[in-house]
């Protein structure tokens, strides 16, 4: 059984309706002129901007359900940077541009840096920190040490993540597609040549990913 | 040190990185990952105008919003005592002038200069409110292009004031003799401003822990230089300021210098007296952290009809900002690569109101490269000759501008390499020979160089009761993998296996030593490593004798992490050990301490230069060798190929150090083929602002890069015998592929990069 993280006063169950109250309410506000919202924000106190702003949220991340409270403008990526203490999840552009931020949501790679968190309501998240079973590596992070298929090390952990659903989407089977389906994540250091053999490596292994 | 390293068993091997689980599972930390209590976050607001004065700054909107701490400008910042920090490079006191006083006055001297910081208690709060801070501005006309400035163009100041600098001009034989030469040319060359743009984002999370001590964990290649720099700015002693980068995630030179958003977090730390962490946002990447400067160049060659350089003259022009002087070494190679009698070169500076530069991978020299080696490719061309032909007929065997020896030289041994490996044979000399469908193919080379520099480092080795070796020491790897490297050395130092031992890096409270750059560290920090590690075992040795009654030091070695104590004709060994008749007895590093009742042995050792680089010219080359293919109906070119050669001195890890080979290619296919940040001048701003619009080479743009180096020791650079990578993986692969183009589609394209607007 998964452990549950609560985060206290969240009401998840009324999650829904408060969202929408509030989300017309933001739009509301967002056709009202300019200087009146700043007039009105201005006088809203800490307490009432943080329920004014906060939105519950139920996710979980590497095996661990999270009931959250999160402001609609926060991504994936600062949620789980700032909020979870996930920080293998890099940033690196925020714009998704660079796949530094790469992650699995419901099995799919995602640059969490372009997703608001309160988009992934109920999804299941894995992150770099859950792509190991326990202490034993998966074999995507072997085959990255074994060709060394980083420098820096900053932007490896998306690269890992977008790598091991290369594979699952069966877009592995050559280097040539291999590059041309891991090209939304860059490099600066330049180990291209190594991430690629890494992942013919565990492509040609046939093992499970 | 009265004892050589044992045979080499780590030096040279494969060896995984030390750091590669952390990297591998996300827990290797960067700046803006430590978790502080009372965390809070600043975003920095920029000016919109490139030049003038602050008239104004409205930040009451931005005050009320909700969970903003404060809105620093320069009508309420905190002035540190002593706002004025050094240049932050320790080496080489090049730059002139102040870096940029965040906060200090109203003055704008550039697009985007930080005007305000907002610090809140979330990112997105202080994000929401920096964009309503609204600022009026006084503005004048402002100059952001270097060549509309060419004309104003000056000597460096440093150079003006001391006629041995090296900036100054230079003059081997006679003043432009390329003139008046057989065969000649004289073309113009233009690099456009490159960004580093390291996957990391700058970051810094600054943290007051009490009034006067300061915690920075920050993306810097130097610990000691921006404690340095940030101890002198808030008059601070130097101990009560600590710098952590443990992990930094790429740099290429960026974080060789203090820039506006570090003072600008440090302030905001003390204003609000809690952590404050500062990440900068790709945009902010282009126009406060330095990046490789604009530069304009004129390379005239002349040669005898049989392929002998008569004389080269190189100018060039590089941008600065109006309150740095930045120069970087663009004109080093063509004083002394190549056998001319004559030679002239012409260094200035072009001053733009624009933030300054700084050193970006290959520096100066990888500019310069572009123009000496495609002149030499134009010449070979003009003489009817194979470009590596022309480049071995004007092989120099000792150093042409300092008239001394090579401390090693092996290019010769590159090339046949390099040429081997590309098949060099295939190419043709008439351009666009050869083809494949609709692609055209073409082959290239390209030759850098770059000083075997070794600065003083000291290391400090700790043997520990359980018989593991803790080597600390203060210098960073943001990526070539010095833990990894230093451990192999002492590995193989004391002769125990590379498990045992663990070397932390990355913290201005470990010993000293030189800042990550220039392709220094190994060649500085390792000899520390290797003589830490020797006066571990000497103290060993002393501690063994005392301990097992063995009289003299030279009875006692070591052999596969044990100590071995040779009986001598006394029969000294100690009875306890039983061995009274045996010719010798072997302990282990352990049972030494426990015999001692000591915890552990400690050794800190610095090591430095001697007198080899008045003796010896001292520096690592490579050859490049590109085959590409450009489609001659649309212009795209593809490096299908690239063949990397180093003579860089001992290798001490081929895996890594050929990693580093490879990313240094990586590096000179944007250079030749995408990066140009763009400014539109009508504005002074930039309109390249993100991944976008600043092409940097994908997976799909790069080849299988091959990699070989000659791997001959220098017996002269230090006792390990290496030389340097980092600058040489880069500097002549511009113009390698540039050369390859002009032999695929007889194109000569002498400005980069080389877009496919400029082959159609």
């Amino acid at each position: 059984m998964n452990p549950e993280h609560d985060t206290p006063g969240s009401a998840h169950d009324e999650a829904r309706r408060s969202f929408l109250k509030q989300s017309s309410l933001l739009t509301a506000m967002a056709l009202v002129p300019g200087p009146l919202v700043q007039a009105a924000s201005a006088e809203l106190d800490e307490k009432v901007a943080a329920v004014f702003e906060k939105i519950p949220l139920k996710l979980e991340v590497n095996g661990i359900k999270h009931k959250l409270s999160v402001e609609p403008r926060t991504t994936l990526l600062d949620l789980l940077r700032e909020n979870l203490n996930l920080t293998g999840t890099k940033k690196g552009c925020d714009y998704g541009q660079c796949g530094a931020c790469t992650v699995h949501v419901d099995g799919q790679r995602v640059n969490s840096c372009l997703s608001f968190a309160v988009m992934h309501e109920g999804k299941k998240i894995t992150t770099i920190e859950g792509l190991a079973d326990g202490d034993k590596l998966h074999p995507m992070q072997e085959a990255f040490i074994k060709h060394d298929g980083f420098q820096c090390g900053y932007c490896t952990p998306g690269q890992i993540m977008s790598a091991v659903a290369c594979i699952r989407e069966g877009k592995a089977d050559s280097e040539g597609e291999i590059r041309e389906y891991m090209s939304g994540n860059i490099c600066r250091c330049g180990a291209y040549s190594n991430i690629v053999a890494a992942i013919q490596e565990v492509k040609g292994g046939g093992q499970k990913v | 040190m009265n004892e050589q390293p044992k045979p080499k068993k780590q030096i040279g091997a494969p060896m995984n990185r030390v750091d590669a689980r952390q990297k591998v599972t996300g827990a290797a930390t960067y700046s803006a990952e430590y978790q502080l209590p009372n965390m809070t976050y600043a975003v920095l607001v920029g000016s919109t105008v490139t030049k003038g004065r602050l008239t104004g700054i409205d930040t009451k909107a931005a005050e009320r919003a909700p969970g903003v701490l404060a809105v620093i400008t320069h009508l309420n910042a905190p002035k540190p005592p002593s706002p004025k920090p050094e240049g932050k490079d320790p080496s080489q006191p090049q730059t002139q002038g102040n870096p940029l006083q965040v906060f200090n006055d109203d003055k704008i001297r550039f697009n985007d200069q930080p005007i305000a910081v907002v610090v809140a208690d979330s990112w997105e709060r202080a994000r929401y409110a920096a964009g309503l801070v609204q600022a009026q501005y006084a503005k004048e006309a402002h100059q952001t292009n270097l060549e509309a400035n060419a004309d104003k163009a000056f000597l460096p100041t440093a150079a003006k004031k001391n006629p041995k600098h090296p900036m100054n001009d230079y003059q081997r034989g006679q003043v432009d003799a390329y003139k008046t030469g057989a065969v000649k040319l004289e073309s113009e060359y233009v690099i456009p401003t490159e960004v580093h743009h390291p996957m990391e984002l700058q970051a810094i999370t600054a943290h007051w822990e009490a009034p006067d001590r300061l915690t920075l964990y920050d993306k810097t290649q130097g610990t000691l230089a921006t404690r340095r720099d940030f101890a002198k700015q808030w008059n601070l002693p130097e101990e009560n300021v600590k710098v952590i980068a443990t992990y930094v995630g790429g740099a290429f030179g960026n974080a060789l210098h203090s820039w506006p958003h570090e003072s600008a977090a440090i302030l905001a730390a003390k204003v609000v007296n809690r952590p404050v962490k500062l990440m900068l946002t790709r945009e902010q990447m282009f126009t406060m952290v330095g990046y490789r400067p604009y530069t304009w160049q004129k390379l005239g060659m002349s040669a005898t009809p049989d392929g002998k350089i008569t004389g080269i003259t190189h100018e060039s022009i590089g941008q600065t900002s109006t309150y740095e002087e930045f120069t970087e070494a663009t004109l080093a190679q063509t004083r002394m690569m190549y056998q001319s009698p004559n030679v002239t070169t012409r260094y200035r500076l072009a001053a733009l109101d624009i933030g300054s530069p700084i050193w970006m991978r290959g520096p100066g020299e990888a500019t310069g490269a572009f123009a000496l080696e495609s002149a030499m490719d134009e010449m070979a061309y003009l003489l009817n000759l194979d470009p590596l032909e022309f480049r071995l007929r004007n092989y120099t065997d000792e150093d042409p501008e300092k008239n001394k020896p090579w401390s090693t030289k092996f290019l010769k041994e590159c090339y046949k390499l390099g040429a081997d490996r590309i098949g060099w044979s295939k190419r043709q000399l008439k351009p666009g020979s050869l083809r494949d469908g609709d692609w055209l193919i073409g082959y290239g080379m390209g030759v850098g160089t770059f000083g075997a520099h070794r600065g003083a480092a000291t290391v400090g080795a700790q043997l520990l009761p359980n018989g593991t070796v803790l080597l600390q020491c203060a210098t960073t790897d943001i990526g070539p993998g010095t833990g990894t490297a230093m451990t192999q050395i002492a590995a193989d130092t004391l002769g125990i296996s590379p498990d045992k031992i663990k070397f932390e890096l990355g913290n201005s409270s470990f010993p000293k030593a030189v800042t990550q750059g220039g392709s220094s560290t190994v060649n500085s920090v390792g000899p520390a490593t290797q003589e830490a590690c020797l006066a571990l075992k000497d103290k060993l040795r002393t501690l063994a004798g005392a301990a097992f009654s063995t009289a003299k030091a030279e009875d006692i070695t070591f052999e596969g992490g044990q100590t071995v104590m040779r009986n001598d004709a006394n029969g000294k060994l100690p009875l306890q050990i039983g061995l009274r008749n045996n010719p010798s007895v072997k302990v282990s590093y352990s049972d030494i301490l426990r015999q001692n009742g000591q915890q552990n042995v400690s050794a800190t050792v610095e090591a430095k230069p001697g007198g080899e680089g008045q003796k010896y010219s001292m520096y690592s080359f490579s050859v490049h060798f590109a085959e590409v293919r450009v489609h001659q109906l649309t212009g795209e070119v593809r490096v299908s190929k690239l063949v990397s050669c180093a003579d860089a001195g001992t290798i001490v890890n081929e895996k890594t150090a050929g990693n580093q080979m490879k990313g240094g290619a990586v590096g000179g296919i944007g250079m030749a083929l995408m990066e140009h940040a763009r400014i539109d001048d009508r504005f002074g701003r930039y309109v390249t602002k993100d991944f976008a619009d600043y092409h940097v080479p994908v997976h799909a743009d790069s080849p299988a890069v091959e990699v070989a180096f000659v791997n001959q020791p220098d017996p002269h650079v230090n006792a390990l015998g290496t030389k340097g990578i980092g600058e040489i993986a880069i500097i002549g692969v511009a113009p390698a592929i540039a050369n390859a183009v002009f032999n695929a589609t007889g194109k000569r394209i002498r400005e980069l990069p080389i877009t496919p607007d400029k082959l159609i």
